[in-house]
């Protein structure tokens, strides 16, 4: 096992009665970008506490650079911090709030200043100093809330959804400017998130979480490509679920027999044969061909267009299936002469096995 | 205070200290109620048995049934006139434009910022010159008057919280002003409404200041008649008398208590949403509505 | 807004013709006395001004006051401290536990002190008797040390409630990002939550010193002839001697006092921010 940065090592944490954090395992490296991403109340931000030590794990252990920080209160470790409301203290100036942490660590007042200036400039904000945190914008103040935490260059920055409370242009400026801070100050950043599209502009790698569990831990293409339970396929990106019943498997592949008819995928562990399982098409990766029955090569799911979706640069099809299912079929919209298809066309969807993945049939919901 | 690492001595430190602090709070209350029950034949502490002498004296006293029937006699109109006029002072300022609404809300809670002593004195010099010192109507009208700030506050208060649009809705679906206004604002505010007429009520029953200034011998409400013993020689009668000026309160505020929990809940899941406030923090503070309101200076 | 709320504006009258009428009108009499009587012109001020005893009375009343306040400052930090950090059923205990005086007679009050206080009350029977640390009962009533005690027990609810208040509207975010910054709890305390608690502790504050000017009851009961306030001064003029132009210019001077400390202090807190 790497030693990493920090590493959380089957921590957990209970409320009363609540498991807000199932046995969380995952080893961070120096420098890395990961984002923990999950709906509301699926325990990151929890998880992002226990790290910074504003609350107790009930079990498992914490460790930053190969040392347990559990008994470490959080004033003394040394993480950098930035929270969803920002938490500026509203009777202090820009400076001020940003010369905090440095103040605590008893540095000399020209030492300080300069920093701030520095830090200031960094975020792009050098004339705020005087100002006060209910005079600024919002993004204004989430950048000072970010000068602030990385003022005191930490090793490790948590952010709990930070970008929450800004509209969408200017969440997508802020995403970017984040990810140019991080590649200049080499800092560690654990980035909590319930948006995927911010998740997956912004990580090296992304923890999916599901009611407290850390249901999968990888980059972002092993988790588009490869998801290995059904939250995590439905969660990241958009997805077609068909339940079938495994037929066989071998070499990494596998049948299933589904109301459609027999439909193969990848599959990264043996399944029994008979067993229940899932199989999951991404939108983008079926075809459409006009057409009312199965060819014998490739498979195929037979249908009728009920609904398309014009999005600009794709063509969202909904179509019928004959086993009764919806299916989501995403096309680019290639040019003025491109085919396409309307409400009503029999069609027939296809993809080839290496698009599809074969995942277990857990029962239980995933997600909220 | 900074999350979840116990500082281990201050929680504890802190605790006793306010411990401390809630028995400096309720203490002298509770020993006034022990004294009240004291079997023996003059004050002292700890009594050394008890007994309903005391109580029982009250109930054969005539002096202190008159008094009690007098404080009763005055509570009732005044608290209700307050409530009444103080309802519609705060349904006219809080709906209608009315042209120097500030000074005329000023005016109206002044009785409640200006030293009380003031007040009484004022009374005395005025009600005296119009014959009304020494009368129960004169009592009425002052209670009254010092009660209705109170009211307005509370009921201005709650109807600040109910969306005004919810009349004009009930205009667009036929009421006229009037009904809608009592159809669905009034039973709103109603726990508010009831709230300022429990407070009054109490108001009325403990006033002393004022009444010291406005009563006579005949007409003499039980506070100034505590007064007048307690300055003299002091007999547990006044601690039974205490007593039941202690419960009545209680059970004022526990009604009130109850009233105040049925006040939030409804405006809560009327989907109309917080109206005022920008968005605060995760705890929006309690309302501290009535209960905070100063009871000027005795 | 409504645009046809005028007949509803009428609502209003009754309850200013009886404020008007009781009150308004009274207090400008009374008011208008310091200067009417017993003849036209400002001696009642003169005759208050150079009368040390007069003096003294007004200069006890702001001691006492402001005494009063530091007392119940003391106290009741750490108790709405306490409460605004409780859970919910202790806060709502709390609450319940502050407003029972709140809402309970001060003379009935001020008479339980009187009980505790006296020579052979409870708390001198304690000292004496049963714990024996002194030999001598100690004069608590009667003095200086009673009117404080029975202020600080009446008004300590007007510190504690609207203190209690703010305390609550101070996000906890606020607390944990200081920590996460490095702040070890005396500063966390000292630099951020104490400057953000000040408002309240300034209304609270000014609450109390502002009804304390103006108390009657309690320091008539527990009081010393050297502890004579200002309300006392005024009960005194009017059913002693009749003066009612010297009641008048007390009246003024307390209701001027009351003012200014308001507006004085409404302005600093604006200024601030």
């Amino acid at each position: 096992m790497t030693k990493g940065l920090l590493q959380l090592d089957n921590v957990s944490k209970v409320f009363d009665t609540v498991t807000a954090v199932d046995r969380i395992s995952f080893t961070l490296a120096e420098g890395e970008f990961l984002s923990l991403l999950g709906p509301s109340g699926s325990g990151k931000t929890t998880t992002l506490q226990m790290i910074a030590g504003l609350t107790h794990p009930s079990s498992g252990a914490i460790l930053l650079g190969g040392r347990p920080i559990g008994p470490l209160p959080p004033y003394k470790r040394d993480i950098g911090m930035v929270f969803q409301n920002y938490a500026l203290f509203p009777h202090l100036t820009v400076a001020r709030n940003i010369a905090f942490p440095l103040e605590m660590r008893r540095m000399r007042r020209t030492e300080i200043a300069r920093r701030v200036a520095a830090v200031l400039k960094l975020v792009d904000l050098p004339q705020f100093e005087a100002r006060y945190p209910q005079q600024l914008s919002g993004g204004q103040q989430q950048r000072v809330a970010l000068a602030r935490a990385i003022v005191f260059e930490p090793k490790l920055l948590l952010m709990d959804e930070p970008l929450g409370a800004l509209d969408k242009k200017l969440r997508e400026q802020m995403q970017l400017e984040i990810k140019h801070l991080h590649k200049r100050l080499g800092v560690s950043i654990i980035y909590v998130t319930h948006d995927q599209d911010e998740a997956l502009v912004m990580s090296d790698r992304i923890g999916v979480f599901n009611q407290g569990r850390l249901e999968q831990i990888g980059t972002v293409e092993q988790l588009y490509e490869q998801p290995t339970t059904r939250f995590v396929a439905e969660f990241v990106g958009e997805t077609n679920v068909i339940r079938g019943e495994v037929r066989h498997g071998a070499n990494g592949c596998c049948t299933l027999e589904t109301a459609e008819g027999p439909l193969r995928g990848r599959a990264h562990h043996a399944f029994t044969i008979g067993s229940a399982a899932l199989i999951s098409v991404r939108p983008e990766r079926l075809r459409l061909e006009a057409g009312h029955a199965l060819r014998s090569d490739g498979d195929g799911i037979p249908g009728h267009i009920c609904e398309v979706i014009y999005m600009g640069r794709l063509r969202k099809y909904v179509l019928d299936t004959q086993g009764g299912q919806k299916l989501i079929v995403a096309r680019q919209v290639a040019g003025a002469e491109a085919k396409s298809f309307a409400v009503g066309d029999a069609v027939i969807a296809t993809f080839v096995p290496e698009d599809a993945v074969v995942l277990q049939d857990r029962h239980e919901q995933g997600g909220d | 205070m900074t999350g979840a690492y116990p500082e281990r001595l201050w929680p504890s430190l802190r605790a006793a200290f306010c411990l401390a602090v809630i028995v400096f709070l309720v203490s002298p209350m509770v020993i006034v109620a022990i004294v009240s029950f004291s079997s023996a034949p003059f004050l002292t502490f700890p009594p050394p048995g008890l007994s309903l002498q005391w109580y029982r004296k009250l109930a054969s006293s005539s002096v202190w049934l008159d008094a009690i029937a007098t404080s009763a006699t005055i509570m009732v109109p005044s608290a209700t006139v307050a409530t009444a006029a103080g309802t519609a002072a705060a349904v006219g300022l809080a709906r209608a434009r009315i042209p120097g609404a500030g000074l005329i809300a000023s005016l109206i809670m002044a009785p409640m910022i200006v030293p009380v002593i003031i007040t009484a004195a004022a009374m005395l010099g005025v009600f005296r010159a119009w014959g009304l010192q020494g009368t129960r109507a004169g009592l009425i009208l002052a209670h009254t008057t010092l009660a209705i700030p109170y009211v307005v506050f509370t009921v201005l208060a709650a109807l600040r919280l109910v969306d005004d649009r919810l009349e004009s809705a009930a205009l667009t679906l036929g009421a006229t002003r009037w009904r809608a206004f009592w159809r669905v604002t009034f039973p709103l505010i109603l726990p508010a409404v009831l709230s300022g007429l429990l407070f009054a009520m109490v108001i009325s029953f403990d006033e002393l200041v004022v009444s010291i200034f406005l009563s006579s011998p005949t007409v003499r409400p039980v506070t100034v008649q505590m007064w007048s013993d307690v300055r003299g020689d002091v007999d547990p009668t006044i601690a039974a008398i205490g007593t039941l000026l202690l419960a009545f309160s209680v059970c004022a505020l526990l009604l009130e208590t109850a009233l105040n929990r049925q006040r939030t809940r409804p405006l809560e899941t009327a989907g109309t949403g917080p109206k005022t406030g920008p968005r605060t923090g995760p705890r929006t503070g309690p309302r501290t509505g009535p209960r905070t309101v100063p009871r000027a200076a005795r | 807004m409504n645009d046809r709320g005028d007949a509803r504006a009428w609502l209003v009258v009754p309850a200013i013709l009886i404020v008007g009428v009781l009150f308004a009108y009274p207090v400008s009499w009374l008011l208008a006395r310091s200067v009417t009587e017993p003849v036209v012109g400002p001696q009642n001020f003169k005759q208050l001004i150079e009368t040390p005893v007069y003096l003294k009375a007004l200069w006890n009343t702001i001691l006492i006051s402001g005494s009063v306040t530091l007392v119940c400052v003391l106290l009741g930090y750490p108790l709405a401290y306490t409460m605004a950090h409780a859970g919910e059923r202790l806060r709502r205990l709390l609450i319940f536990v502050v407003l029972i005086p709140f809402w309970s007679s001060i003379l009935v009050r001020t008479f339980a002190w009187m009980v505790l206080l006296q020579q052979k009350g409870l708390i001198n029977k304690t000292l004496t008797d049963y714990l024996g640390l002194i030999d001598q009962p100690l004069t608590l009533i009667y003095n200086r040390t009673g009117v404080l005690i029975g202020m600080s027990h009446v008004l300590l609810p007007f510190m504690v409630l609207p203190l209690y208040s703010v305390l609550t509207r101070i996000e906890p975010s606020l607390t944990q990002a200081a920590a996460s910054l490095g702040a070890p709890p005396h500063r966390n305390f000292l630099r951020i939550y104490l400057p953000l608690s000040l408002p309240g502790l300034v209304a609270g504050g000014v609450l109390v010193f502002v009804i304390g000017l103006g108390y009657y009851i309690t320091p008539a009961l527990l009081g010393g002839p050297g502890d004579t306030m200002i309300a006392q001064l005024i009960e005194m003029q009017i059913a002693d001697f009749g003066n009612w132009g010297l009641a008048g210019a007390l009246a003024v001077i307390l209701l001027l006092g009351t003012t200014t400390t308001f507006v004085f202090v409404s302005r600093s807190l604006i200024g601030v921010r």
